[in-house]
This record gives C-alpha cells, structure tokens and sequence, in this order.
C-alpha cells in the first residue's frame, strides 16, 4: 500500500466493458510527510474517495481484487481515505 | 521480503472493508544497517504486533499478504511478517 492525494477525477465513456461503473481518479503519489513525490497517475477507487483526500493504494493483482468484480483490467485501487499518517522520517 | 524501519502509524475510517481493526504501520526500506533509508516508505498491515522504530520484515507482495491476513480474495498488498532482533552479516 502506499500514499496518494487525489488531485481529479478522470472521466472515461469508451472503455473496455468490464471497467463499466467503476470511479476513476488521477491520484499523485506522497510520501510519509504527505509531500508530492512522483508523477500523477490513474485509478480505480473502491472508498468514494474526492480531490483533496489523502488515500491509500494498492498495486498488482490485488488492485483488481479491491473492486466489486474482481475479474477486471486494473492495476491501481484505492483502498482506503486516510484521516492521520503519523511519521517520522529517518534523518 | 525487505527490511525496513516502522517510523509511524496511519488511520483510516473510510476504507475497503477487508481494511477494518487492521493497522497499518508506515514502513521505511532500509538497508542491512537498520538505519540508512533505501527508497520511497509505504504502508503495510501489521500482523506481529510490531510498532514504532521496529526493524522488520515485509512481505510487498499479494499471495504472500492474502495468506497471513485473510482468504483468498482479499485485497491485501503489504504485510509485515516479523520483528527483527539480530542481523548477523557474515
């Protein structure tokens, strides 16, 4: 898993059938202090997460595991809109 | 499986719900050392009762997360496996 901060929302009318339904999101990835590390990127989202939300994704086989039917072309879910990280980084 | 130092928690209340009474500790890589960051830390679901400036070992794959924590179709990612006491490097 790993953090993120949902930064739009992707709008997609053709696609491949099985993606029918599902949210879309661009989501940047964050590091432990919830600073911007990384270019945006795509995806699905299993919690009503919206801009603005710090999140927490997963990757992999199990990005598809996260949704509804499990059985679809994802590689990126959010799987849970995260309220606190409490962190220090090693110097 | 890596090493990696637990430097903090993260709470959710909105959250997948296979998600639900798991904690979820925020994991640095670090090399053999104990101490010296490797790359970007992430989160993983604790499963040994590990907690801040642990040193321990994290599995970041599915089959291995969904084997500890939960059946088989569950969306698990990371898992922390155990608490290191030693490294003895030969």
């Amino acid at each position: 898993m790993e953090l993120a901060r949902v930064v739009g929302t992707v709008v997609a009318t053709e696609k491949y059938p099985g993606l029918t339904g599902i949210r879309l999101l661009l989501v940047e990835p964050l590091d432990e202090n919830l600073e911007s590390v990384g270019d945006p990127f795509v995806a699905c989202d299993s919690t009503q997460a919206g801009p603005g939300d710090v999140v927490s994704w997963i990757g992999g086989r199990e990005a598809a595991l996260a949704m509804p039917v499990t059985f679809v072309p994802v590689d990126a879910t959010i799987v849970s809109i995260v309220d606190q990280v409490d962190a220090r980084s090693l110097p | 499986m890596i090493l990696c130092r637990v430097i903090g928690t993260s709470v959710s209340t909105v959250q997948h719900r296979v998600y639900d009474g798991k904690k979820v500790l925020v994991c640095q890589p670090v090399r053999p050392d104990g101490t010296t960051k490797r790359s970007r830390a992430f989160l993983a679901v604790d499963s040994v009762q590990a907690g801040e400036g642990d040193l321990v070992v994290v599995a970041r794959e599915g089959n291995a997360a969904r084997q500890v924590l939960g059946t088989a179709d569950d969306p698990f990612h990371s898992v922390i496996l155990g608490i290191v006491d030693d490294i003895e490097l030969a």
